[in-house]
C-alpha cells in the first residue's frame, strides 16, 4: 500500500513536470519553478509534522525535526528571493498534482501507527526525495532562467540529496 | 549557539560571546559552507582551539563520533572546542550525517 502511494507521488511529479514542460514553451517559467520547489518543501514539512505527532521513535523524530528545520529554511530563502525578484509564484499543474497526492499520502499515513508508521514515513521520504531530486536535476534547475533561483535550487538539491541519504540510512535501521 | 557537553574530558568546549577570550594555543578555523566542513581534515596541536563558522543558511552541528562533544551551530554562528589531549577525532553534522570531518591533534 505504501509503495503504491510513493509511486503515485513520483508519477505525479514526473507527469506534471512533463505537462508543464510541454505546455509552457518547453520549460516551466521561473515563477512556476519557484512555486513547485516551495510546494515540495511544504509537503515534506507537513509530513514531518505528522511524524512528530505520531512517532515515538527517537531516530525518526530527529529526522523529522531535520526535515522541518531544513525545508523551512530553504522555503524562507525561496520566499525572500521571489520577493526580491518581484516574481509572483504561480500555481500550476505540477504543484496542484503534488498537493493532491500529498494529501492522499498523509491520509494513508495517518491510519498507521507504531513501527508500521515509522517504516512507511521513512520509506516515503526516500522515494519522495529521490523523485524531487530527480525533477530538480533534470527539469527545474536546467529550466530556471534567473541565476539566483538556479543557485538556490542547486543548494536545495545538495540539501535534499543529504536528506535522501539520511532517510536511506534510517530505513535500513528500521527494516 | 547552544553547546552540549558530554562527560568526557579530552576537550574543553568554549562558548564565545562578543569579544574573543584569550586562548592558550592557536585558533584554527573551519568554515561550513555549501554543506561541507572546509577543510574537512585539519591538524592541530594540544592546546589549540578549533572554531567552526556556519556560513550556510541552514543549521548544522559539529558532533564528535564518540559522543564527546556536540556543538550546535545556528545560521551565521560560530562554536569552538579546545583540544587538550592528542588523538584523532572524527566528527559529523548530526543534522546532515553525510557531512564529516576529522581533527588530528598532536602533542606539543
Amino acid at each position: 500500500m505504501h509503495a503504491s502511494l510513493s509511486g503515485g507521488v513520483a508519477a505525479a511529479i514526473l507527469m506534471a513536470t512533463a505537462t508543464v514542460s510541454a505546455s509552457a514553451a518547453d520549460k516551466p517559467s521561473d515563477a512556476q519553478i519557484a512555486h513547485i520547489a516551495y510546494v515540495a518543501g511544504d509537503i515534506d514539512v507537513k509530513a514531518a509534522k505528522l511524524a512528530l505527532k505520531k512517532s515515538k521513535n527517537e531516530s525518526v523524530r530527529a529526522f523529522a525535526d531535520n526535515m522541518v528545520r531544513d525545508h523551512t529554511a530553504v522555503n524562507e530563502k525561496a520566499l525572500a528571493l521571489v520577493k526580491k525578484l518581484n516574481v509572483t509564484p504561480e500555481d500550476n499543474e505540477t504543484s496542484k498534482s503534488l498537493v493532491k497526492q500529498a494529501e492522499q499520502k498523509r491520509a494513508e499515513l495517518s491510519k498507521l501507527s507504531g513501527a508500521a508508521f515509522d517504516r512507511a514515513y521513512v520509506d516515503n521520504e526516500v522515494t519522495f526525495h529521490g523523485t524531487v531530486n530527480g525533477a530538480l536535476e533534470t527539469t527545474l534547475i536546467p529550466s530556471a532562467s534567473n541565476a539566483e533561483l538556479k543557485s538556490l535550487l542547486r543548494t536545495g538539491l545538495k540539501v535534499f540529496l543529504g536528506h535522501k541519504h539520511h532517510a536511506e540510512q534510517l530505513a535500513d535501521k528500521l527494516n | 549557539m547552544r553547546v552540549i557537553i558530554h562527560g568526557w574530558a579530552v576537550v574543553i568546549l568554549l562558548q564565545i560571546a562578543g569579544a574573543g577570550m584569550a586562548l592558550a594555543g592557536q585558533l584554527v578555523q573551519v568554515k561550513i559552507s555549501n554543506l561541507a566542513f572546509q577543510p574537512a581534515e585539519i591538524s592541530v596541536q594540544v592546546g589549540d582551539t578549533v572554531e567552526w563558522a556556519n556560513d550556510d543558511f541552514i543549521e548544522h552541528t559539529a558532533t564528535a563520533n564518540n559522543g564527546g562533544w556536540d556543538v550546535i551551530l545556528g545560521v551565521g554562528h560560530v562554536g569552538r572546542v579546545q583540544f587538550d589531549q592528542p588523538g584523532t577525532f572524527d566528527y559529523f553534522c548530526a543534522y546532515h550525517p553525510n557531512m564529516t570531518g576529522s581533527i588530528h591533534v598532536s602533542a606539543n
